[in-house]
């Protein structure tokens, strides 16, 4: 396999680690808020390095330019925090419970 | 008679639509450039007066800084929030936080709740007071996964991500 190939390969399996690991923080968490971490986060940087895996599979390998790809980080970037926000405002506002060792849940009550 | 301005009120966001149109077709095509340019002319054109004003960026430079730092922020956030996901429940200590913003602007609010909510194991949960009345002060409400210090995070919060877009806008 060329360097292109190995690259290509090393992207696809660290950004699906991050997403594995993305959707493990949400089953495996106590609460609501803490689970919403998973997919904020790791979600976002697995997502990013597949993105780069395929733009460099289809740049190099293939050799056909393709940038296509930006547009999905791009609006990756810009909704997921607001997803995150929505849903966090939500919980709020249907006061669910957070887990016991959360501290500074009275601040969540105002 | 309509001016310039009229007929092509924001160049920049032109540029962006423009942009994002070949992108999206993933060509250059004579056929996709010409659609490319009507939409990116006639779109603004058409929203111009539902547009709520925003304040322009004073410092690119600042700005392009403050985009890599946070790019370098996500991956060392993540590692962080994995390494987290991956130990016991027991040993996390999650907590709300609140930061008080120096921030008056809207739009540099909503950069600061973002950023905060794809960087250091925090999510942005609720602005208070959301609709500040003068010089009342306002509140970002965080939820931290794993809280040390909530003085120490507040500084960071702060110093790392308010102070630069402070700078910006």
């Amino acid at each position: 396999m060329s360097m292109i190939e190995w690259l290509v390969a090393l992207l696809a399996v660290a950004g699906s680690l991050f997403v594995l690991m993305g959707s493990v923080a949400l089953v495996k968490l106590p609460d609501f808020y803490t689970r919403l971490h998973g997919p904020t986060k790791a979600t976002t940087l697995g997502l990013g390095a597949l993105v780069l895996s395929s733009m460099a599979y289809f740049n190099f390998v293939k050799g056909e330019l393709s940038l296509q790809q930006l547009l999905i980080a791009l609006f990756l970037f810009i909704t997921a925090p607001i997803t995150a926000h929505m849903l966090i405002k939500a919980a709020l506002h249907l006061k669910l419970d957070s887990a016991e060792q959360t501290s500074g849940q009275q601040k969540a009550d105002l | 008679m309509l001016s310039l301005k009229n007929w092509w009120p924001t160049p920049v966001r032109s540029l962006f639509l423009f942009l994002v149109w070949l992108l999206l077709n993933n060509s250059v095509a004579l056929i996709h450039l010409f659609f490319g340019l009507l939409l990116a002319w006639l779109i603004p054109l058409l929203i111009h007066k539902f547009r709520l004003i925003q304040p322009g960026i004073k410092k690119p430079g600042v700005a392009l800084g403050y985009g890599l730092m946070v790019l370098g922020d996500i991956i060392v956030a993540n590692l962080q929030v994995i390494r987290l996901v991956l130990g016991p429940n027991k040993k996390l200590r999650p907590a709300f936080v609140m930061v008080p913003l120096d921030l008056t602007d809207n739009l540099a609010i909503t950069i600061l709740a973002s950023t905060v909510s794809l960087t250091p194991g925090t999510v942005s949960a609720d602005v208070l007071p959301l609709n500040a009345e003068g010089a009342e002060q306002r509140f970002l409400l965080l939820h931290v996964l794993d809280l040390a210090d909530e003085a120490q995070l507040i500084e960071q919060v702060k110093l790392r991500y308010e102070a630069p877009l402070k700078e910006i806008f």
